[in-house]
């Protein structure tokens, strides 16, 4: 583009940018920048204690502690596990969806939420379409919040329980993370990033712990200002050239969901960006694969990759109903004045 | 009508020329007589306004504005919307036509003029230049010229096909009006929320791209070259980029009759602002870069920004405090146009206080041709404000005149305080204490 713009001849002092104020809980998990990388450790000890903890007695943490699930989307993965989470740690649960209550008559997110709270929610559980939804909820009801995926934008226990995979298989025993721990690693995220809140929530958590992020995905699904959403991530354009360089690869489906009229011809996306088992024999023979699911086979990965010894898209699973417990404790134990991390 | 002298204040008038230690009578809705201090020679029995140490200037005149009557009027009414602008300075407003009904009728433009609405200060309707605002039928605007209309657009539903625009601008210059265009090509902003670049790709927002503005713009100026006719008259509404402006200081330098507005957001805020979803920082066009910001401040500095202009847009809050996405596009803004000029333009800026004044008073009236305001010579308007100049506050949105508060300045330093606001002699706002 052509700029018209007239040089600047002076320094301009404009009004600044107030710090946000967000999260006012400091259970809260809006977004993976809301951590520490000590709280990221934290959760991460505390995922594993957890999940060895015997479960009769996992179960009094939380005991008839009110956690609300919310969820404007449909979900399997995320919805399942953070309701086994939370009765594993004695909590009672329940499930508000768009499709069986008030929401389907127009109740706003806000009086959603206010309700939840007037009865006894102490934490809610929010699954949204719109990207910032839990960020309004938190605002108006000021309990703690958990994104469990809003919109286009985040998703931030995917994050962490794509980190507690990655680590088991690239740092197997590490739990205490740093700015160092995966420095040499590179982490391949593939396909429609542009509608991808998992791949909004890896590109701000892996690269603090100095994990290099490549990005890989035709133009119409991988805007190159992508690059420019924060240190430690580029843009590669040649699936197998990204794969080579790959100690890990994360594949994701396509949003047909979120397409809003983009046409994209799947024959030609399949050919340049499908993970199939001679592909990944050929260029990256011991990368870890991962799928935050859900899958859509025969499209961006094959049965057989999928199915195959590099894959630890099932261990994802496993380790998101531990990393939930972990983050849903935090939501009802946390202390402290709020703030950012 | 009573006789009020203003005595004491330094009164600015950037039009005439005067920078000085003036008295001023009003009488019968006009300027009848400015003298130096102690030597007026028709005060007598007068009231008087003591303005020691206090500017007294031209009215402020706000060429866009969203009065949301007919069909709105939880948001905004003719009374509340006119009584903010008062208390922002402001004598006289133009009101924009996407109402409910549209206003695209003499019929409706003369139900705004009525007195029932109860303004405080002028209004001045701006009629739809197409029928519905839908972009198809010219509307017929020698009969809504006469029923008061004193341009035409269709803003926020900007007219995207090249020979209904190009018929528009024909027309409008065919009886004398001026025609605004809102810059959007829709066909790119579809479903987007803010700005395109970085900070939307972070947020999962869609954008809107500069290019959405500047195209159109240089678009509507390739019509305005084409019609060769020396009437045609575009403004462009609320520019926000580099770009936009570039186009229009090449077509100024090219001879062509455009011009063009900035509102204060625009060149103070950026799409940093939006911060983690904000509404009140949602606005079409949206806030957008700091290098775009950067050029609005540049621009009016150098003077190719014809008008300061706030395009305060009123909603409920109710409609405010939902996603992003699903909220309204809009903030309000008559209460904090002098605040904000003051206290970035002329106090961080430098710019003088007669030209800041000038692009919200004397620069705007003459863009839509409002003869007698803008300027305080004798027979012109007593359209008046009296403000501090040196006062420093803070600007509480609970505390509006407006039906609404969905205003992101809430809380910020503003310079420069309003003390009367004189509306063709009578007194709109007048400031507590």
């Amino acid at each position: 583009m052509i700029s018209h713009a007239a040089p600047t001849r002076r320094t301009l002092h404009p009004p600044p940018v107030d710090a946000s104020p967000f999260p006012y809980h400091p259970g809260s998990l809006l977004s993976a920048s809301d951590l520490s990388l000590e709280e990221v450790s934290h959760l991460l000890a505390r995922a594993t204690a957890l999940e060895n903890q015997d479960p009769l007695v996992r179960d009094r943490i939380l005991a008839k502690r009110r956690v609300a699930l919310l969820f404007y989307e449909s979900s399997t993965r995320t919805r399942t596990s953070f309701e086994l989470a939370a009765k594993g740690l004695g909590a009672d649960t329940t499930l508000v969806s768009s499709l069986s209550s008030s929401i389907e008559k127009g109740e706003s997110l806000k009086d959603t939420g206010l309700t939840l709270r007037a009865l006894g929610a102490e934490t809610i559980i929010l699954r949204h379409n719109s990207s910032g939804a839990p960020w309004l909820l938190e605002a108006e009801t000021r309990l703690p919040v958990l994104n469990a995926g809003d919109g286009m934008h985040e998703h931030p226990t995917q994050a962490l329980l794509d980190l507690r995979t990655i680590l088991a298989h690239l740092r197997p025993g590490v739990e205490i993370v740093d700015s160092e721990t995966l420095a040499g690693v590179t982490v391949t995220i593939v396909g429609d990033i542009l509608h991808s809140r998992v791949a909004r929530s890896n590109m701000l958590l892996l690269p603090r712990l100095g994990a290099r992020v490549l990005l890989c995905g035709p133009k119409e699904l991988l805007p190159e200002l992508a690059a420019k959403a924060g240190p430690g991530i580029a843009i590669e354009r040649d699936f197998d050239a990204s794969l080579r360089q790959s100690q890990a690869v994360m594949m994701l489906r396509i949003q047909a969901e979120r397409l809003a009229g983009l046409q994209l011809d799947l024959e030609q996306y399949k050919a340049a960006f499908q993970l199939s088992g001679p592909r990944l024999a050929a260029h990256a023979p011991t990368a870890l694969v991962l799928h935050p699911g859900p899958i859509i086979r025969g499209l961006e990965i094959t049965a057989g990759v999928a199915d195959g010894p590099q894959s630890g898209i099932l261990e994802q699973v496993k380790n998101g109903v531990a990393i939930r417990m972990a983050v849903v404790e935090r939501a009802l134990t946390a202390t402290g004045t709020g703030g950012r991390a | 009508m009573t006789a009020l002298v203003i005595r004491g204040g330094h009164l600015i008038d950037p039009a005439a020329g005067v920078d000085g230690l003036k008295e001023i009578l009003l009488k019968d809705g006009r300027v009848v007589e400015i003298a130096a201090p102690g030597k007026l020679k028709q005060a007598n029995g007068a009231e008087v306004l003591d303005a020691s140490g206090l500017t007294v200037a031209p009215g402020l005149i706000d060429i866009h504005v969203h009065l949301r009557e007919p069909g709105q009027g939880y948001k905004e009414t003719i009374a509340s919307g006119t009584a903010a602008a008062a208390a922002g300075g402001f004598t006289a407003v133009a009101a924009m036509p996407n109402t409910v009904p549209v206003n695209d009728s003499p019929e409706i433009t003369r139900w705004m003029l009525a007195p029932e609405r109860g303004a405080g200060i002028r209004v001045f309707p701006i009629a739809a230049a197409t029928r519905g605002s839908k972009g198809e039928a010219i509307n017929d605007y020698a009969a809504l010229k006469s029923a008061g209309a004193v341009a035409v657009t269709d803003d926020g539903n900007p007219i995207l096909k090249d020979n209904i625009m190009r018929e528009t601008l024909a027309a409008a210059a065919r009886v004398g009006l001026s025609v605004i265009q809102h810059a959007e090509d829709t066909r790119l902003t579809q479903g987007a929320s803010m700005n395109l670049g970085p900070m939307s790709f972070k947020l999962g927002l869609r954008g809107m791209p500069p290019e959405a503005e500047s195209g159109m713009v240089e678009r509507d100026i390739r019509l305005v070259t084409e019609l060769r006719d020396a009437r045609v008259h575009l403004h462009v509404a609320h520019t926000s980029t580099a770009a936009a402006l570039g186009a229009v200081r090449q077509a100024r330098r090219n001879g062509l009759r455009v011009t063009c507005e900035v509102a204060p957001h625009h060149f103070l805020m950026t799409e940093e602002h939006v911060g983690f979803y904000n509404t009140h920082c949602k606005m079409n066009p949206p806030l957008r870069s700091a290098a775009d910001r950067d050029a609005m401040i540049e621009a009016i500095l150098d003077g190719v920004v014809d008008a300061i202009a706030t395009d305060h847009a009123p909603h409920a809050v109710h409609e405010k405090e939902v996603e992003f996405e699903n909220a309204p596009n809009g903030i309000t803004g008559l209460e904090t146009a002098l605040g904000l000029s003051l206290r970035w333009l002329h106090k961080e800026w430098k710019m003088p206080l007669g030209r800041v004044l000038s692009l919200l008073s004397a620069q705007p009236a003459a863009l839509l041709n409002l003869k007698g305001r803008g300027t305080l010579t004798i027979g012109s308007f007593a359209d008046v404000v009296v403000f501090d100049p040196k006062a420093e506050w803070i600007y509480r949105a609970r505390e509006t005149k407006s039906k609404s508060r969905n205003t992101p300045f809430d809380g910020w330093a503003m310079q420069g305080r309003v003390r009367w606001t004189i509306s063709e002699g009578r007194v709109a706002y007048r400031s507590e204490g």
